[in-house]
């Protein structure tokens, strides 16, 4: 811990690209969810192809949307082991 | 074998397996009693989570509520499942990385303050009660159901056992034990949805079958098509549409998301594991198990309407199916001959404006019970959903209870009251105030303070997305927030959401005066008035907040270490002494 700033501003370079991701991750969420399953379902339902015989917005509103969340942690869990294994090489490299 | 030999025998199955890992893993340490020692592995902490999280208002009354309300149903099904998301993003890697046992504990420490402590833990038990009263509600209705006793009866049994494990096992017992209680849900669950999926929809897959083709009438239909059929007919709402007005639903299941995410006993869960890492690996286990049963849960509501209807409608009283009496003397389901013509009938709100009188009413819960009854499943699948029951019950009973017994022995005692409390004094006085609470949460599950068990514990969450979730995200998220904004957050969120829930359900408000009911959206519901209390308590700590001094130097710092999952000085000890 020699170089305090560097170590400061990597912390903040690795806080920043936390934030972006979750900003992207929390998008999807709430498109799948609250979006596609109750504001826009109507709009879905009448517009997009059906899921087997069901309504494509009832379907996300039921499934789709539970399945879209295992998809999103699997994807936050994968991103953030980069992230971590990224900014600890740098660490390490001070 | 008859049926009560079956039940008898997984029911006493499966108890002589939790109280034998109950006994093997007994705790020692407060540590141990806490956190289960802190190398829990994130495959067996995410079937822990999973069974700590569905709970016995998940298991028997949610499918029956979907059947009920239809697409109204999915706030339930994103509401659960989407604050998972939240809570796995949001709070608990960050919650793990700070390294104490319970979340009063974290707000303890951020906001620099025993008076937030102390809001914390008042939060935390008020939200635990509330949640551990359905629990036990469940209990109840099960061993009622089985062995012919009355509710009260089977209350005092699912408390005992409870006791025995939570009390004296604490984490280290209880997560092992819903390791064993998951598997138990997921197969009893499962088992009877693949079977009526066969008979309904020729597909064993019942999520396939539930998008598929109805294929037990004369010609296939669309299966949602013959749903929605069957509902028009007898005067009710669509199926696939609803009746909820969209901004309530939308309220709803904001409420319920945020609100999963702030329950603490959830969130303790995650302290069980090595580190940062495990944490989220653990959270993706979770999120899946409770995948499982979340997608069966629509499917079997569903299939469970259509049989019953299509079993029951217009039928005469006479020929009755034999299950139909077995429910009928527990009071789960009723018929009254209005009309004189010896025939069942079931009507909706349209039929019954029409003149024709409902005869048939059944309470939600019974569509997971009488589910394999109805489809004329094996006895031993009924047997099986009877331990599934209890052990969706118990597990969540137990969790809360820990975080109960912990709030008040380590954050209340230790940290508030006496915080020279030598380690064994802690334990037991968790155990002393485990028993408490359990004591609370038995009385108000004989006394339920509303109807279903499902929407007692709507109402929890309501209170844990109005308190804790907006102090803990802001927390962690912002190095300006201090103490003052978070008491007076905190305070205003509860104090708002609970006042409205409590004027509505309690002192007869009607529906006219919810929220913006006057503008033609028909308002919001005490149910996802959470939702508002959650924007009131953000505001207001914001507000606070800037008017008052910022947080000292060491707070802004804890903070910089809790967002980096690798940094030292925070302690990497699961339990802070």
């Amino acid at each position: 811990m020699s170089d305090r700033e560097g170590s400061g501003s990597a912390r903040s370079h690795y806080w920043q690209a936390n934030l972006g991701w979750l900003a992207l991750l929390l998008g999807a969420w709430f498109v799948v969810s609250l979006g596609c399953g109750i504001l826009w379902r109507d709009w879905l339902d009448d517009n997009f192809p059906k899921v087997g015989t069901a309504p494509f917005g009832f379907w996300m509103a039921q499934q789709g949307s539970i399945i879209s969340f295992v998809l999103i942690l699997i994807a936050y869990d994968r991103i953030m082991a980069r992230l971590d294994a990224k900014f600890n090489k740098e660490e390490a490299a001070k | 074998m008859s049926q009560d030999t079956w039940n008898f025998l997984f029911i006493g199955l499966s108890f002589a397996v939790y109280i034998g890992i109950a006994v093997r893993s007994r705790a020692a340490s407060t540590k141990e009693y806490y956190t289960a020692g802190g190398g829990v592995s994130p495959l067996a902490n995410g079937m822990a989570t999973a069974a700590d999280w569905m709970s016995a208002a998940t298991f028997i009354s949610m499918a029956g509520l979907i059947a009920k309300s239809g697409y109204d149903g999915s706030r339930f099904l994103m509401g659960w499942t989407g604050g998972f998301v939240l809570l796995t993003v949001l709070m608990v890697p960050f919650l793990r990385k700070f390294g104490k046992a319970t979340v009063p504990d974290f707000i303890g420490d951020r906001y620099y303050s025993n008076a937030a402590r102390a809001v914390a833990v008042i939060c935390a038990i008020f939200i635990c009660l509330t949640y551990i009263m359905g629990q036990m509600r469940g209990v109840g209705i099960v061993f009622s159901q089985l062995f012919g006793l009355d509710i009260w009866q089977g209350v005092m049994i699912g408390g005992a056992i409870v006791f025995f494990y939570a009390g004296l096992g604490g984490m280290k017992g209880i997560t092992y034990t819903q390791v064993a209680q998951y598997t138990v849900m997921a197969f009893s669950y499962t088992i009877p949805a693949v079977f009526i999926a066969i008979a309904l929809t020729h597909n064993f897959i019942p999520q396939l079958g539930f998008i598929g083709d109805y294929t037990a009438g004369e010609n296939a239909v669309p299966f949602l098509e013959k749903l929605n059929n069957i509902n028009t007919e007898l005067g009710f709402s669509t199926y696939t549409d609803g009746s909820l007005s969209r901004l309530d639903m939308f309220c709803i299941t904001a409420a319920l998301m945020c609100g999963t995410a702030g329950l603490p006993h959830v969130i303790v869960r995650f302290f069980t594991v090595k580190n940062v890492k495990a944490v989220r690996r653990s959270a993706c286990w979770t999120l899946t198990f409770i995948a499982v049963i979340y997608l069966t849960a629509p499917t079997i509501g569903a299939f469970a309407r259509v049989n019953l209807l299509e079993e029951l409608q217009d039928k005469p009283y006479a020929e009755k199916p034999e299950w139909f009496g077995q429910f009928e003397e527990t009071g789960q389901m009723t018929w009254k001959d209005e009309n004189k013509d010896g025939k069942i009938q079931h009507f909706g709100p349209a039929e019954i404006a029409k003149g024709n009188k409902n005869e048939l009413n059944f309470k939600p819960d019974i569509m997971v019970m009488a589910n394999p009854h109805m489809a004329g499943l094996p006895k031993w699948v009924i047997g099986l959903l009877m331990a599934g029951c209890i052990a969706a019950a118990l597990s969540t009973a137990a969790g809360l209870l820990l975080v109960l017994s912990t709030s008040i022995s380590h954050d209340l005692m230790k940290k508030i009251v006496k915080p020279d409390l030598t380690d064994k004094e802690e334990i037991k006085w968790a155990r002393i105030a485990s028993l408490g609470s359990l004591s609370v949460a038995i009385y108000f599950g004989i006394n339920p303070p509303a109807e279903f068990i499902a929407k007692t514990v709507a109402f929890a969450f309501g209170l844990a997305a109005s308190s804790f979730f907006p102090t803990l995200v802001m927390g962690i998220f912002s190095k300006r927030v201090n103490k003052q904004g978070a008491i007076a957050g905190m305070a205003c969120g509860i104090i708002f959401t609970a006042s409205y829930i409590v004027y509505f359900q309690f002192l007869g408000g009607t529906k006219d005066q919810y929220f913006f009911a006057s503008d033609g959206s028909g308002g919001i519901s005490p149910e996802g008035i959470g939702f508002v209390g959650m924007i009131l308590n953000f505001a207001v700590t914001i507000i606070v907040s800037h008017l008052t001094p910022a947080p000292p130097k060491e707070v802004v710092e804890l903070v910089e270490q809790v967002r980096e999952p690798q940094a030292e000085g925070v302690t990497q000890d699961a339990v802070g002494h």
